[in-house]
């Protein structure tokens, strides 16, 4: 069974129907890119597998790791192993990033009937991982994202993938806003993450972020639906023939 | 016929003056005093108990809101003195030298007074006004503004409260810990302190007030609070009343030239608090750090009414009053800062922070800027507003819960006010007080 299984799935926001009978399966350490011009859907998909309020499944079905997906609030669904890696990670005055940090990674734990970290194999782990990501220290002791660059928001983003050990990750448009080192930074921080127990649905309007973290499989999304999937030889032509014939598709 | 019109006394104003008349004579003071208190109470007799058309007291109509005035507390009993022993724990252990008042009164028994660091002097009120200590006339009433009703009560009923004085150059490193602590009757009590900080002395000062939920007692609290030049005072109150109690306090200070003064008000108990600061700067340089939190729910009433004058140059203050409520609380924060004449260079800076955490909670804000000096810096800000959903997204697509999402942003939006306390030990009580708080907030609608 795949771990990720998305069906005829209707998502309406404010009443407007954005995604219209999507269907996608991952199975089990697959990586899935899914392009698609500006307003096909994407982020909606992101967020609606998060668990977002304000977007409504309005028919369909998500299973993950076979449990219905929509019977979970987002805490759930990230202790379940789900993570979005948001487009615009937001800022939290106030709250230290390390104490965000672990206050997650326990209450999932938690959620899951595992014993909490220890002050110490904490601190080791996030210094290790933030080390690998570039990340200093004093960034670790601000408040979440709070004066941190676009590029440090993204590999902040990494970094918290890296310690909660998801087994799906969603990244929703990581490439956007970055430099190419930027960008290199935060892909090499995914491509070690990569393995048989993790599956990644790389969402992104542009070719140039899979060069760096290659797909097994690449959907197109157009006006809410999966209109072709191939491999990843298809972000390639996509690259070179832009998104114009799957827009007139979908406007049939 | 007299064009003269006589407002209708409420019961609690008629309740006020039969509480004066019967007590006045035994009073502690001798004739200069009670002349003091005669003149305060017929001040406060000629306009009453101030209410919604009384600028100063718009939102919170005091006339409407004390329903009754309850008889002066008669001296605690022991089961009222045993209740005491664990009282003021809100400030966490500090190791603070504690003077404890039980319903208003002195208690020297469960006081620490012994082993007084060299230059620090400490003593109850009502001893000094009944020895007619000289020195009081130099301080009691200087600072505190006697056309307030509140001050004028005070004034007119104080029976007790501490002297303390730090004399120039000492530097008292243990806190200072005022423990207010109401007995299960419902009575009132008008406690009257004097903190004298001498030119290059320092001392933090903590104030506490609680007392038992099921009672709907009244506390009246002033303190005059007086810092020289150099002198460095930290001022801490806690209000954690009984849920039934109405509080009224009062801070009035004076801050001398090149000082540091910090005062830190955090406000989570009482039906209905009034906690108002007057505050005068008077000497050059001063830089002044004003801050407040409070947490409030159910029907709690809670109003922070401050005054901030600049009257000498290149002083700085920093004004940040943050509230959280919830149910139908509702917070009111006056703020003025006035910049007088004289008082170029100010750099005064003040912002208040309502968090909604119910649709049916209100917060009132009214910041205002009075200045009359051109070459200054001063601004102001005001917010009111809920949680914010995206942050709260964010924290729980992290696996984070709901209720533990809500704590940590609400710990994060309190914050910026507590951490602005010097002392480590005291930031972290009432951070824990606040965590208290919100495990304590029921399940939601």
């Amino acid at each position: 069974m795949a771990l990720l299984e998305v069906k005829n799935l209707h998502v309406a926001i404010d009443g407007k129907e954005i995604l219209k009978g999507l269907d996608l399966s991952v199975n089990a350490g697959e990586v899935h890119a899914i392009m698609g011009p500006n307003g096909s859907g994407k982020s909606t998909l992101a967020y609606v597998l998060a668990g977002k309020a304000d977007y409504e499944p309005t028919q369909g079905e998500v299973l993950f790791n076979g449990r219905n997906l929509f019977d979970m609030s987002p805490d759930e669904r990230a202790a379940a192993g789900m993570f979005l890696a948001f487009q615009y990670p937001l800022e939290i005055p106030g709250v230290a990033t390390m104490t965000f940090l672990r206050t997650a990674l326990n209450a999932q734990r938690k959620k899951r009937g595992e014993a909490e970290l220890s002050t110490p194999q904490f601190l080791k782990t996030v210094r290790d991982a933030a080390g690998k990501l570039g990340i200093d220290q004093e960034m670790l002791r601000r408040g979440v994202n709070v004066g941190f660059s676009g590029g440090e928001k993204k590999r902040n983003e990494v970094l918290q993938m890296a310690l909660l050990e998801p087994k799906l990750a969603i990244l929703d448009e990581t490439d956007s806003g970055l430099d190419i080192d930027a960008l290199k930074i935060a892909a090499d921080g995914v491509n070690r993450l990569r393995g048989p127990g993790r599956s990644f649905v790389v969402i992104t309007h542009y070719q140039r972020l899979l060069n760096y973290i290659v797909p097994d499989v690449v959907h197109v999304l157009s006006a809410g639906r999966i209109v072709r999937t191939g491999g990843k030889e298809l972000a390639l032509e996509l690259e070179a023939r832009g998104y114009a014939e799957y827009q007139e598709e979908a406007a049939v | 016929m007299s064009a003269d019109v006589t407002t209708m006394k409420t019961a609690a104003e008629t309740g006020l003056a039969q509480t004066f008349a019967q007590a006045r004579a035994k009073l502690p003071g001798g004739k200069a005093v009670a002349a003091q208190r005669e003149a305060a109470f017929d001040a406060f007799a000629k306009s009453g108990l101030p209410h919604r058309r009384i600028e100063e007291w718009k939102y919170t109509d005091l006339r409407a809101l004390m329903r009754d005035a309850k008889p002066l507390a008669a001296p605690p009993d022991a089961a009222a003195k045993v209740l005491a022993r664990t009282a003021g724990a809100l400030a966490g252990d500090l190791e603070a030298r504690r003077l404890v008042f039980v319903d208003g009164a002195f208690v020297p028994e469960l006081s620490d007074t012994t082993k007084l660091e060299e230059g620090l002097s400490v003593g109850s009120l009502a001893d000094a006004l009944t020895a007619g200590d000289p020195a009081l006339t130099r301080y009691l009433g200087k600072l505190a503004p006697a056309d307030d009703a509140a001050v004028a009560l005070n004034t007119a009923l104080m029976g007790d409260g501490a002297v303390i004085r730090v004399a120039a150059g000492a530097v008292i490193k243990r806190p200072l810990h005022l423990v207010f602590v109401s007995s299960a009757k419902p009575s009132a009590s008008f406690v009257r302190s004097l903190l004298i900080v001498e030119p290059s002395a320092r001392a933090m000062l903590i104030e506490s007030h609680e007392g038992p939920a099921g009672s709907d007692y009244q506390v009246n609290a002033a303190l005059e609070l007086f810092a020289g030049d150099q002198a460095h005072v930290d001022y801490v109150k806690l209000i954690a009343d009984g849920a039934q109690a109405l509080h009224v306090s009062t801070l009035a200070a004076a801050i001398g030239g090149k000082a540091r003064f910090n005062a830190f008000s955090f406000v989570a108990g009482g039906a209905v608090v009034r906690n108002q600061l007057f505050l005068r700067f008077d000497g050059e340089d001063t830089v002044a750090g004003i801050r407040g939190a409070t947490l409030i729910r159910g029907h709690q009433h809670a109003d922070t009414t401050l005054v901030a004058n600049h009257i000498a140059e290149g002083c700085q203050s920093r004004e940040v009053f943050k509230a959280v409520l919830d149910d139908e609380a509702h917070s009111v924060f006056q703020g003025r800062i006035i910049v007088s004449p004289g008082a170029q260079k100010t750099d005064a800076k003040m912002m208040t922070r309502a968090l909604l955490l119910s649709e049916r909670a209100e917060a009132d804000s009214k910041p205002e800027l009075e200045i009359f000096a051109d070459d200054v810096q001063c601004g102001h800000g005001a917010t009111a507003g809920a949680l914010d959903d995206e942050l709260k997204f964010y924290l729980m697509a992290r696996g984070i819960p709901d209720a533990e999402a809500e704590a940590l942003l609400i710990q994060a939006f309190l914050g910026e006010a507590i951490e602005g306390i010097e002392d480590a030990g005291l930031r972290e009580s009432l951070m824990e007080a606040v965590a208290v708080w919100l495990k304590s907030r029921g399940p939601k609608q």
